[in-house]
């Protein structure tokens, strides 16, 4: 209405053309809703530990059941605390937030030898098992779990070698990238395999995962160009992993390879592997040969029951996602343009939409905005771990959903980014793009400063 | 320092209680004039003032446990206990500080681990039933000295939640495990012999036992001290609290205590324990001490809403929250109310509350306390919207 009346008031040439303001760019209608109705507006570092608004009465009970027991301590068995004790014998950590610090992302141990802030070790060798998953070390299992509890031989624990690599912009910049190697020591139980594969594991944000498994997987397959017949040098690939309860192939989604076909069993399996709480999925400890965990106490059988389990699956499904911040800002949308430009937005995909038949009816026929296609793609020899896990190559890992990750800051007090850490910024991790996204790594290498800084600016933002 | 540091906020405690009084006789005890400023100012005294109370007591604590493993006798472990509940009450009310961005849960440097770290892995510890030799106490091997050292690096193993130091700790070495049925309404039955050396002692390594309880109560009070310091006059925290923009503060302090009312309280501690009734999945489980827990938790929202504790009366969320929407500020108070009633409704101790699950008679009445406590988050966050803030209920 005003623009109306000042239109018509200056029939002057000269004011029917806007002077010489440049261009305004305009944020597309909710899109800071970056969950749909599980969006949260909260910046501090709690910005990740918000429940969706769309739960029951009964989920959000469920809800608080299961963060009591994703945040607290698990101890070792026997204790007063029956409901908690099972740790071990051989962990990680002795919560899920210790790694998911207020269902934040962890980060590479600041030392040598520090203990439960978020990265682990996977542990293969070649070939593969009936279900598809590769072998594990005959001795040490799938993961080095570096503590115990009191009385028991830790397994061993790792070193970091970080080697420097200089990256040069075109405008000359440099910008020194970290890529570490891993040397196991301390090792309490003989040697490892001769051929043994290490992939290092860091614990991701929790935000949004059910929205994430709430898409069909007509919607992801949808984007599946294994032989890049479109010719975008993109590939898209599922990866498809062994479902234990139901014994059969699905489709992955979660994991830094997509090995998980479901956030339950991802959770599971976190439990299992990382902290060593048995459960439906996982009933067994993780026992090296010559370890007779049968006569270690335990917190049960399994040491968390199906009924709190399920409580935990709740929540890690519902945790909200933050709201995108200054989405209006011109340097943000112009960052929005340029993130465009050079085909991120090739498999971090800005907006997808949640199926209608997902269990918790809250996240249903959600516009979710997650910047990823949830498939596998090869990124190169740089980023590689070389150890295949299902279908995914040793080069080959999951596009990272890219909501949230601008308050990792403030939940997490660093900025550490990558399947091992190695980045510590958003500009490194760009630079560690090869493979497939090699072309749009040279092409921001192409940019200049202030457009490097408007889409590091965008990507703040989500 | 500390002197005049009191006598200084007790000036401006004054000066507000004058300001108070000049609106005090026309709307009810509350202050129209209250500006943002002042309340954010009157928050940092109370946690300061809280914090100190709360470190004082420790102190006494400390003194108590000093004597009581000099002079190992039953009267000497019956005071260690009662100081040990005397502390409790102080700390209980601190924990509307919780949630704030402030600096007891700061990632890096956050002592919350140290002071109230629960579950406690109390074999972790010392003996539990079936297992006499359990524990670091009993371990002279692999802990050939208990320090200050020793057990404050074991602590940095792990995460967000520390294991074997704090009040907890503390408790567990007085009181024991709670071994007894609910219905029984008795906390850990430890004897003091425990902690006696020679042939009249029980249980093994009782010196250990004794600097592990000395060392506990030692790392107590050096972790309130750092709160103390953050919030003093002039304390790192408190300046950049003081400095941060008026609405951030605010969010910072309803997030808080809406946080602790409606998620911590009464869903982490209440709802949690009820639907698991699992006898001790209750905070303080070896003494039988939860209730106080709960109602001093309550205490400290309450405190922080109305800008009061102790001496301290100042200008308040509800001052500002009655002027901008009188009727949000009526259903607050009367949710405050309801949720003191429904908490003191709750039979003690709260492992016999709990025992027999929400269908029980005495379960749901927890239930009852736990959606008044949430019912007063709602109102607390309804409130914090009037002031045109977004507070987020976790």
């Amino acid at each position: 209405m005003c623009l109306g009346t000042i239109s018509c008031s200056d029939s002057d040439d000269e004011y029917i053309t806007p002077p010489t303001t440049p261009e305004q760019l305009l944020p597309e209608a909710g899109e800071e809703y970056s969950g749909g109705s599980s969006t949260v507006f909260n910046t501090t570092e709690e910005a990740f530990g918000f429940a969706s608004t769309s739960l029951t009465f009964d989920e959000g009970s469920d809800f608080g059941v299961g963060n009591s027991f994703f945040r607290q301590s698990w101890i070792s068995a026997p204790s007063s605390t029956t409901a908690r004790d099972g740790l071990g014998p051989f962990y990680n950590a002795v919560s899920c937030s210790a790694c998911h610090f207020k269902d934040g992302r962890g980060r590479p141990p600041l030392f040598d030898g520090e203990l439960g802030h978020g990265l682990l070790l996977r542990l293969t060798i070649p070939g593969t098992d009936n279900n598809g998953a590769s072998l594990t070390d005959a001795t040490y299992g799938g993961q080095l779990q570096d503590n115990a509890i009191l009385g028991i031989t830790v397994k061993g624990q790792y070193n970091i070698i970080y080697e420097n690599i200089n990256e040069t912009l075109a405008d000359g910049t440099i910008v020194q990238l970290q890529k570490p190697t891993y040397q196991l020591t301390n090792l309490g139980y003989g040697p490892l395999s001769a051929n043994l594969m290490i992939s290092p594991r860091i614990a991701n944000q929790m935000v949004g995962l059910g929205l994430l498994e709430a898409i069909s997987d007509n919607d992801i397959l949808a984007r599946v160009d294994i032989n890049d017949t479109n010719g975008d040098g993109i590939s898209g690939k599922p990866n498809y992993v062994h479902d234990i309860a139901s014994n059969s192939t699905k489709l992955g989604r979660f994991g830094w390879k997509a090995n998980q076909p479901s956030i339950k069993q991802q959770v599971a399996a976190a439990f299992s592997g990382d902290i060593g709480i048995t459960s439906m999925l996982f009933p067994n400890e993780n026992c090296p040969p010559g370890v007779d965990c049968g006569a270690i106490p335990n917190g049960g059988s399994p040491e968390i029951p199906d009924i709190t389990f399920n409580r935990v699956v709740l929540y890690s499904s519902t945790l909200s996602v933050p709201a995108r911040r200054n989405f209006k800002e011109q340097n943000v949308l112009k960052g929005k343009q340029i993130f465009n430009t050079i085909n991120c937005t090739a498999c971090h995909i800005p907006k997808m939409q949640t199926g209608n038949t997902y269990p918790i009816t809250g996240l249903r026929n959600q516009t979710i905005r997650p910047f990823t296609d949830l498939l596998l793609h090869d990124m190169g020899s740089g980023l590689a771990d070389n150890a295949p896990d299902f279908d995914a190559t040793g080069t080959e890992w999951r596009t990272q959903p890219l909501w949230g990750i601008g308050l990792i800051k403030n939940v997490n007090n660093h900025t550490n980014l990558l399947h091992d850490g190695r980045a510590r910024n958003i500009e490194e991790a760009i630079l560690w793009h090869g493979g497939e996204a090699l072309e749009a790594k040279n092409k921001y290498k192409q940019l200049n400063a202030q457009q490097r800084s408007d889409l590091l600016a965008f990507i703040n933002s989500l | 320092m500390k002197n005049i540091s009191l006598k200084v906020s007790l000036l401006i405690v004054m000066g507000f209680a004058i300001v108070s009084c000049n609106s005090d006789d026309d709307n009810n005890g509350i202050n129209a004039n209250a500006t943002k400023k002042q309340v954010i100012a009157n928050y940092a005294d109370i946690v300061y003032a809280n914090y100190k109370k709360a470190y004082d007591d420790a102190v006494v604590l400390e003194t108590a446990i000093t004597t009581f493993t000099t002079t190992p006798t039953d009267a000497n472990f019956t005071i260690a206990k009662n100081k040990w509940k005397d502390a409790r009450e102080s700390y209980g009310t601190t924990e509307a500080f919780r949630f704030a961005n402030g600096p007891i849960d700061d990632e890096e440097n956050g002592p919350e681990g140290f002071l109230n770290s629960w579950p406690l892995d109390e074999n972790y510890i010392d003996y539990v039933q079936g297992n006499a030799t359990a524990g670091v106490i009993n371990n002279t091997t692999l802990f050939p000295a208990i320090t200050k050292t020793v057990l404050e690096g074991l602590n940095e193993e792990g995460g967000e939640k520390n294991i074997s130091v704090g009040y907890h700790a503390i408790e567990f070495l007085l009181w024991g495990q709670d071994l007894t049925a609910p219905s029984e309404k008795k906390p850990g039955q430890r004897p003091y012999t425990d902690f006696v050396t020679g042939t009249s002692g029980t249980a093994l390594n009782q010196a250990r036992r004794a600097e592990y309880l000395k060392v506990c109560a030692d790392l107590l009070t050096d972790h309130l001290q750092y709160l103390v310091d953050q919030w003093k006059p002039g304390g790192t925290y408190r300046t950049t609290f003081l400095a941060l923009p008026e609405n951030d503060a605010l969010t910072n302090i309803f997030t808080g205590i809406a946080t602790l009312a409606a998620a911590e309280l009464a869903v982490e501690r209440m709802d949690t324990a009820l639907l698991n009734a699992d006898q001790e999945d209750e905070h303080s489980c070896f003494s039988d001490n939860t209730h106080r827990d709960i109602a001093l938790n309550l205490q400290g929202v309450i405190n922080v809403y109305k800008g009061k504790y102790g001496s301290i009366d100042g200008p308040s969320l509800e001052d500002l929250v009655t002027k901008a929407n009188a009727s949000i500020a009526a259903a607050t108070n009367t949710s405050i109310t309801d949720s003191q009633a429904k908490v003191a409704a709750i039979v003690t101790p709260f492992d016999f509350a709990i025992s027999g699950g929400l269908t029980s008679t005495e379960g749901a009445k927890v239930r009852v306390a736990v959606l008044q406590l949430k019912n007063l988050g709602a109102n607390l966050i309804a409130g914090a919207a009037k002031l045109g803030l977004t507070v987020n209920n976790g």
